[in-house]
């Protein structure tokens, strides 16, 4: 065991957390976004919107994370149309591919719980809220949202972190983060096991923490 | 369509072998997650503290970090660490493994975490009484568990474990890191060597997608198949 490359590495690594979490949360708020949007275009009666939004859910959950973010960031840059618009500016930076192919991902993901949630709402809540005259605008923001937001609390927490562990895969396409760091230190020095014990260490200890933040909301905000 | 003609001018036979590689590669996965599981899954369900640590440590870290770090602790300790174990024995040539082992072992040993909460909460899930019947029988812990709780937990278990198949499915994608040559790192030589990586990574997305779906049918068929008593 090798404990000054433990120690010295320490740092670094927690430098390229600070990527990881920018990563995270950026992909999570478009992704939440996304997801809900989805989500209700899934509940449209419309086959065409409802089967669209089922084929975008379909392939960005049945094909690996590391496919779309290399189709983004390699393939979406030969289009040479694209090249000249305003969205070049994005596509060449890797950090935005990463952040457009993570969002996509947990969006599909997302859309698929809040779906699901969306679904085991009871009826008696929603004709409650009709027979007390509430416009279905209101007791769509009011009440069937924040119902299944808690409804898909546990859910949303693993695909967090699922998300958090996707984000080490933004050091394929070049980019400095938590796990890109730990294999350039691991390629440099040969110590493999030094480095999974720091670098694992640091991902343990972000699983831990939402794992409890989201354990504390799904007490807040239960129905008892 | 000629960049996926087969033989010397397309990529066709290239990339329908690389199909066939990653489908080894997530059937061994998988094979050696079942292995992992079945020796974790009695840890977890243990009644000795000590064991359940045990059991909890090897899920929980697994689960918690990125997959692409197990793989690269793989891909870069493996062969120092089998070298480390042989040199014990008086051997100390290099000895490098090959891609498909290590990348088999790393991604298995990530499904096996998977498998191990399946089974877990499969046999949880089972009636208290098998288990009372089996010890009022004079049925031995061994026996009890493999003819059994096993059969009328994989029953429960199936729809889980077509997730957790999926998701090795998936994750084999990563060893392309390590050179293996299966879909990911073959769509990558091609798009290297045509300069259309637009094309052969849609390609790439096409065969995986193929593959889900495929598998989603016969798991379906497995299911129906261990429901049928019921």
């Amino acid at each position: 065991m090798d404990f000054d490359l433990m120690i010295t590495s320490f740092p670094k690594l927690l430098g390229a957390t600070a990527v990881t979490l920018k990563l995270l949360s950026a992909s999570l708020f478009f992704g939440l976004l996304i997801g809900l949007l989805f989500a209700i275009l899934r509940l449209n009666k419309k086959i065409f919107i409802n089967k669209f939004a089922y084929g975008y859910s379909y392939i960005f959950r049945g094909t690996p994370l590391l496919v779309q973010i290399f189709i983004i960031y390699f393939g979406l840059g030969q289009i040479e149309y694209l090249r000249t618009t305003f969205l070049w500016v994005i596509l060449k930076e890797p950090y935005w591919c990463a952040i457009i192919a993570f969002t996509l991902n947990t969006g599909a993901y997302t859309s698929e719980i809040l779906r699901s949630a969306f679904q085991t709402i009871k009826p008696g809540i929603i004709e409650a809220g009709k027979s007390l005259g509430i416009s279905n605008k209101i007791i769509f923001y009011k009440i069937q949202i924040p119902i299944a937001i808690r409804q898909s609390l546990p859910a949303y927490g693993n695909e967090i972190i699922l998300m958090m562990k996707g984000t080490s895969l933004a050091s394929t396409v070049t980019l400095m983060d938590l796990t890109g760091v730990a294999k350039y230190i691991i390629s440099t020095t040969f110590k493999p096991i030094e480095v999974f014990i720091v670098a694992g260490g640091i991902y343990l200890f972000m699983t831990f923490i939402i794992h409890n933040v989201i354990k504390y909301l799904e007490k807040k905000y239960s129905f008892q | 369509m000629e960049l996926l003609a087969f033989g010397k001018t397309g990529w066709g036979d290239e990339l329908f072998y690389a199909t066939l590689m990653t489908i080894a590669v997530s059937i061994t996965a998988m094979l050696v997650g079942f292995f992992f599981a079945l020796i974790f899954t009695p840890l977890k369900l243990s009644k000795y503290k000590t064991l359940n640590l045990v059991g909890n440590f090897y899920t929980t870290v697994i689960r918690g970090v990125p997959e692409l770090l197990v793989i690269y602790l793989f891909f870069f300790g493996g062969s120092g660490a089998i070298m480390y174990v042989a040199s014990i024995f008086g051997y100390y040539e290099y000895i490098e493994i090959n891609a498909f082992i290590t990348g088999s072992m790393a991604i298995g040993i990530i499904s096996g975490a998977y498998s191990t909460e399946v089974f877990r909460g499969a046999i949880q899930s089972i009636d208290r009484g098998q288990f009372e019947a089996a010890k009022v029988l004079g049925i031995n812990k061994f026996v009890q568990f493999y003819k059994i709780i096993l059969p009328q937990m994989l029953r429960l278990a199936i729809p889980n474990l077509s997730n957790v198949w999926q998701i090795t499915l998936k994750d084999t994608s990563l060893i392309s890191v390590t050179g293996l040559v299966e879909i990911m790192r073959q769509s990558y030589i091609a798009a290297g060597s045509t300069r259309d990586p637009l094309f052969f990574y849609s390609f790439a997305a096409v065969l995986y997608l193929l593959l889900t779906y495929v598998s989603m049918k016969l798991i379906n068929k497995l299911e129906v198949r261990y429901s049928r008593g019921y």
